[in-house]
């Protein structure tokens, strides 16, 4: 392990992109303002002065027809890195995204693979209101044929990208928008990451906090201040919705008999429900306390700030609930 | 106003420490409602208020062990009660059953004798079942300390280790849970033995009764219930033991002062050892107006709550006779010490398959011996002998009680 190195969560996304386009001919990275403009998050700042208009494309406000472009030239050979802006505006490429890129490999009778990777910013926290600010992760990690990634910490942020193009599937990746000014540490040769397991991210015995991407931070603040309490919880990091690594969540589960899942998502039919109904059919026998659930309310994402974190999951409502899973 | 009183659980109980207080100065308390829990040599009890008003004071705080008869709350009129919640106090009748109209065609559904519902469910997490299953551990003694309550894997891995502790060495450190201390109890139960050895001139009967009727009744009943819903047959013990009471009151009741006072109700003490060598006696009361599956589960309540804590001072002090089954430790009869100021004690011994004369040829059936400790200062030896007549009469014809 070489010096570790001061880095942004931002910085991590765009050095694993260049990473890529450096390693591989094939790589580009195609999106609304990635090029001149550097990207709306300003992931993709200063690659197209690197590696030119060829690599780096700017394209129409058009999410249908530049997914499809992605899934063509995966198709014909390319590794394409599609961009989409928010996971709002993605719905606009559902077709694409459904329809074929989940599909191909199934209706041509395995003859042909996608291997598309499409990246979007999802989550709230920025006052970007309710067309931009929803966590739809979950809507396609009900998709067979898709795999859906969540990095949270540097290390993914990093990793994934590169272990996604390998993939000879369509993978998406969700950044969440609250997690690309996150500071922290990393190896100077931080690599690719596996993308089929989740992480426990804090190890503790009594019940577990299960939650993805942007929630992480306050998930693992909530396990201090439990901890402050005589309550160790355990945090696990899905990092993938789709294939679920079930294994780890049981488990976890069953070592601390109870679960608590934490999703920004809205709670009906999302991806904390997946979770609670497999603790439930893998799990059940080792329950001490019903699953509770910390999710984002069921309302549009408000605008105003006191709002918008009023519809958000926070770090009391986490230790509540744990709270409530042990009777306290 | 009426004052509430350190009461008086047992004969030998001479004060109490006062461990919670569950009301608070304005609070309305009707007769039966908890107010408090006392710590006694036989445990945490809950202290239930005789009268009903509205707590003008409490007189002693938290902590404070007092002398029995000392007064530690003070109750207002009921009126100011009744003032402060007017709406409780004109809705009472409405509700209940109106009379069957006697034009009502037979089956009256509010008459239909509704088999009471053996208790709530109690919560008990799907983990600490597996668990307590792996363990061999009762689950019906176990405090649960999880949601709402709920017995989870912790508490049934506490009890297991309390009973390992508890078995092996009962010089160690006695086991004590929510106020019970083992140690205490134990001279409690000498002191009252010893006085009844002192004061009560016990004479004993005993007689073996057949249970080939009860046992096949119990039989065919248990077997179309689930495992929870089953009957033991210390029920039918106890149920005909209460039949009996009421054609033989001599032996319902207590003996206090040169005198013999017929028991108010028949409450029927139920002898339940605690692990790690304790033994209380607590009342289940009216056990003679009770069917069969509220027995069962008043009596399994009894023993729960025996074991984490948790009995009422009515259950402590308003038994009238003792009731005593040691039978699944495998002896044939026992004969008890009558538990003052009671004057009698009723033994069942354990269940097994005898040879016995049957129409003048030997058969194997399963019977009980069946005993009796009484008071003689109350009772003679042939009102006792009657008495155990009946009881076993009783028992010939289960379907009748």
């Amino acid at each position: 392990m070489s010096q570790p190195v001061e880095t942004t969560y931002r910085e991590c996304v765009k050095q694993a992109i260049r990473e890529a386009m450096i390693r591989d001919q094939r790589v580009f990275l195609m999106g609304e303002d990635v090029g001149h403009y550097g990207g709306c998050y300003a992931v993709s700042k200063g690659l197209l002065a690197e590696f030119g208009e060829e690599r780096i494309r700017d394209t129409p406000l058009s999410e249908n027809a530049f997914t499809g472009i992605g899934i063509g030239a995966a198709l014909g050979g390319l590794r394409p890195i599609v961009e989409i802006m928010t996971v709002n505006f993605s719905f606009l490429a559902l077709d694409q995204i459904i329809n074929n890129a989940a599909t191909l490999l199934h209706m041509s009778g395995g003859a042909f693979n996608v291997p598309l990777v499409i990246r979007m910013a999802t989550g709230a926290g920025r006052q970007l209101a309710a067309q931009h600010s929803h966590s739809m992760e979950g809507w396609y990690a009900h998709i067979p044929g898709l795999k859906v990634l969540t990095p949270a910490t540097l290390e993914d942020a990093r990793g994934m990208l590169w272990t996604a193009l390998e993939d000879p599937d369509p993978v998406l990746i969700f950044e969440h928008v609250m997690l690309y000014n996150r500071s922290g540490t990393l190896a100077a040769d931080a690599g690719p990451v596996d993308i089929a397991k989740a992480a426990v991210r804090r190890e503790g015995s009594d019940v577990s906090l299960l939650t993805y991407g942007g929630a992480l931070y306050k998930t693992l603040e909530a396990a201090d201040k439990l901890a402050e309490e005589g309550i160790a919880a355990e945090v696990v990091d899905l990092r993938v919705l789709r294939p679920l690594d079930t294994a780890t969540i049981v488990a976890s589960v069953a070592r601390t008999r109870r679960a608590v899942v934490i999703d920004e998502g809205w709670r009906s039919g999302g991806v904390s429900a997946e979770i609670a109904a497999r603790i439930m059919e893998q799990a059940f026998w080792e329950l001490d306390a019903p699953v509770e659930r910390v999710c984002g309310l069921e309302v549009p994402i408000p605008y105003a700030a006191h709002l918008e974190q009023a519809a958000l999951p926070q770090v009391e409502g986490i230790v509540a609930a744990a709270r409530r899973s042990l009777g306290r | 106003m009426a004052d509430i009183l350190m009461p008086s659980l047992g004969a030998d109980m001479e004060s109490g420490r006062l461990a919670e207080w569950l009301i608070k100065p304005g609070d309305s308390v009707a007769h039966g409602d908890v107010i408090a829990v006392v710590e006694t040599q036989k445990g945490a009890i809950e202290i239930e208020a005789f009268d009903s008003g509205r707590v003008a004071s409490l007189e002693i705080a938290e902590g404070e062990e007092v002398p029995v008869g000392t007064v530690i709350a003070r109750l207002g009129a009921p009126g100011e009660a009744t003032a402060a919640a007017p709406a409780s106090a004109p809705s009472a009748p409405p509700p209940a059953a109106p009379a069957p109209a006697p034009s009502a065609p037979a089956p009256t559904p509010v008459a239909a004798p509704s088999p009471a519902p053996a208790g709530p469910r109690r919560r008990v997490s799907p983990a600490a079942r597996r668990l307590a299953e792996t363990l061999g551990v009762d689950l019906a003694g176990v405090e649960g300390r999880g949601p709402q309550g709920a017995v989870v894997s912790s508490d049934v891995r506490r009890a297991a280790e309390t009973t390992r502790a508890a078995a092996p060495a009962a010089t160690q450190q006695p086991a004590r849970r929510r106020g019970l201390d083992l140690e205490e109890m134990r001279k409690a139960i000498a002191a009252a033995m010893a006085r009844s050895k002192r004061e009560i001139p016990h004479y004993y009967l005993a007689t073996r009764v057949d249970l080939q009727a009860a046992s096949d009744w119990l039989a065919r009943r248990n077997a179309e219930r689930p495992p929870e819903a089953r009957l033991l047959i210390s029920v039918l013990f106890l149920k005909a033991t209460a039949l009996a009471l009421r054609d033989h009151g001599a032996f319902n009741g207590t003996y206090e002062e040169g005198a013999f006072r017929p028991g108010s109700g028949v409450h029927v003490g139920s002898a339940v050892a605690i692990r790690g060598g304790g033994l209380i006696a607590p009342a289940i009361h009216e056990v003679d107006h009770l069917d069969l599956d509220a027995l069962m589960a008043k009596l399994r309540d009894l023993v729960e709550r025996v074991r984490r804590g948790g009995l009422r001072s009515s259950e402590l002090t308003d038994p009238t006779i003792t009731v005593s089954s040691l039978g699944e430790r495998g002896v044939e009869s026992l004969f008890g010490v009558i538990y003052p100021p009671q004057v009698a004690l009723l033994g069942f011994g354990r269940v097994s398959d005898q040879v016995v004369a049957l129409d003048g040829a030997p058969a194997v059936r399963p019977t009980v011996e069946l005993s009796l400790a009484a008071d003689h200062r109350v009772t003679d030896g042939h009102r006792g002998g009657l008495f155990l007549r009946r009881i076993a009469d009783l028992l010939q014809e289960p379907e009748q009680l």
